[in-house]
């Protein structure tokens, strides 16, 4: 930060956080201001730290299944996705179809629940408190069907190395179209709240512009990529779990500021309802779990596998030395690549605007801290 | 000119206030009163473990077989075992579970063989001090019994 103390200067050190409430959680972010222009951000992380990567070396692989939730624990389900699938390609295996079908209609869920709490908290930081409280009433509907199902509601532990512990519970199919049925008028009602009303579009058109360009140099993905314009969703162009056979669009936006941010996520609930809808219609008969050993002994190699969770691209890299533990655990979080584009964003923006493009960046802190 | 108008009678934000309004109907109440309405978690939940019995003899279903403790990624089960002279058979003295470091993730009922540790719908686990969140034989086996207080 500056070389000159404050008193040489017009230029403020501001520490924002760590108990700011619009940090969403533990993010320290020291501002450089003129007065209230921000010249300057710099996020200091690591409140949350927890060590994942280093608890997944000394636990086996089931074992450290249940740890991945607890870094985007609005997305456990996705983590608990992601991580399957890295070990799955490490052994070689497929889930079943049926398995991948299950998984398939789980991950959207969560990705709902996911965005439902980011627009929550995003429209609270900017003042509109009212939206927090009916994503809860929606996310309730979704959590339940996860509590059914798996028997937990945030970190739901759901899905295991090869398919599935669990069988689906009688009236899975009904419960998932009601909270589709369900999901889909609030989603129109949340806009009828928001998306026309003046304070919001002045509050987020223009602000935090991240262009297609800067996107790819600091690897930002998700929502963030695509509100920029470019097309990429990583269930289309690396398709994984069976999703080539759903047909869904990907929403792009033009100007990449936080209005666009906020549409493209809006529309990817809708998107994911459609996706909902179709898997859960054709759930394929057969077995839940794929031929696994009880000790999980991986052959000697390395394995990387990337899924889009609902933040952007969740990758996990494991190495194996060919026994019951891997020898290395890498998670590449979305949001910590995403934030990032933090200092770039805020450059030259109000301090009011910096909440706005926190809460645009759809960051968890379990996450970015791991 | 409409524009104009929409922007003098504040049109966008009346149209929100509309939603906020619309949802005070006593119908559309959903909190939950907890202490006094109690909640009805799922057939599944992954709440307090239980160490079953059998209901016809009292005996333990646990065979001492150590899978849960070797399951569990915190470690957090203790199986004391000894190895009855007579019938050569391995029974079970102790079980300790730290219900403190438990993450609920459900795999020592999982590794369980016979069906005797079981994650269990309730949900109530406060205590007023650490040694009362580790749990030993005779607590899994009668469970939690949280105080009911009466509205």
């Amino acid at each position: 930060m500056p070389d000159q103390t404050f008193l040489d200067s017009t230029e403020l050190v501001l520490n924002m956080g760590p108990q700011h409430p619009s940090t969403h959680g533990v993010l320290r972010v020291v501002l450089k201001l003129d007065g209230e222009k921000v010249l300057g951000a710099d996020c200091v992380i690591g409140y949350l730290h927890r060590g994942v990567e280093k608890i997944g070396e000394n636990r086996t692989y089931q074992q450290f299944a249940p740890y991945v939730d607890r870094m985007d624990y609005c997305a456990a389900v996705s983590n608990g996705l992601g991580y399957c699938l890295a070990v799955e390609k490490l052994l070689n295996v497929e889930a079943p179809p049926r398995a991948q079908a299950v998984r398939v209609v789980l991950t959207e869920l969560n990705r709902i629940a996911s965005h439902l709490i980011w627009l929550g908290t995003h429209a609270l930081d900017i003042g509109a408190i009212t939206p927090l409280f009916y994503v809860m009433r929606e996310r309730e509907e979704i959590l339940n069907i996860f509590e059914k199902y798996c028997g937990a509601r945030l970190t739901t532990h759901a899905f295991r190395i090869g398919g599935l512990q669990y069988e689906t519970y009688d009236g899975l199919e009904e419960d998932v179209k009601a909270a589709c049925e369900h999901v889909l008028p609030k989603i129109d009602e949340y806009e009828r709240l928001l998306t026309g009303n003046r304070i919001w579009i002045g509050r987020l058109t223009n602000v935090g512009v991240l262009n297609a360009a800067d996107c790819k140099q600091y690897g930002v993905t998700g929502p963030m990529l695509r509100a920029a314009g470019v097309k990429w969703d990583l269930r289309q162009a690396q398709p994984y779990s069976g999703y080539q056979q759903y047909d869904f669009e990907i929403p792009t936006g033009t100007h990449g500021d936080t209005f666009d941010r906020y549409a493209v996520r809006m529309e990817e609930m809708r998107q994911s309802v459609r996706i909902i809808r179709q898997a859960v219609e054709k759930i394929p008969e057969g077995p839940i779990m794929a031929k696994i050993p009880k000790v999980i002994k991986p052959p000697v190699g390395e394995a990387y596998v990337s899924i889009e969770a609902p933040k952007g691209e969740l990758g996990y890299f494991i190495v194996s030395d060919g026994s019951t533990q891997p020898y290395r655990l890498r998670v590449r979080p979305p949001s910590f690549v995403n934030l990032q584009a933090l200092d770039q964003m805020t450059r030259g923006a109000l301090v009011a605007d910096v909440v706005a493009i926190i809460g645009t960046l759809d960051i968890v802190l379990g996450e970015v801290d791991r | 000119m409409r524009k104009f108008l929409r922007t003098i009678f504040l049109i966008d934000l009346i149209e929100g206030l509309w939603v906020t309004f619309h949802y005070q109907r006593p119908k559309y109440i959903v909190t939950e009163q907890y202490p006094a309405q109690r909640p009805k978690v799922a057939e599944r939940y992954r709440g307090a473990p239980r160490l079953n019995i059998n209901p016809e003899n009292g005996e333990t279903l646990c065979i001492a077989c150590n899978l849960c403790a070797l399951a569990c990624p915190e470690n957090l089960i203790v199986v004391g075992a000894e190895r009855n002279e007579q019938t050569r058979r391995k029974e079970l003295t102790t079980f300790i579970y730290d219900t403190s470091r438990c993450m609920f993730c459900g795999l020592c009922e999982d590794a369980c063989p016979v069906d005797a540790l079981e994650l269990t719908q309730d949900f109530e686990m406060a205590s007023y001090n650490r040694d009362g969140q580790i749990w030993d034989r005779q607590m899994l086996e009668e469970g939690p019994r949280p105080k009911q207080y009466k509205y």
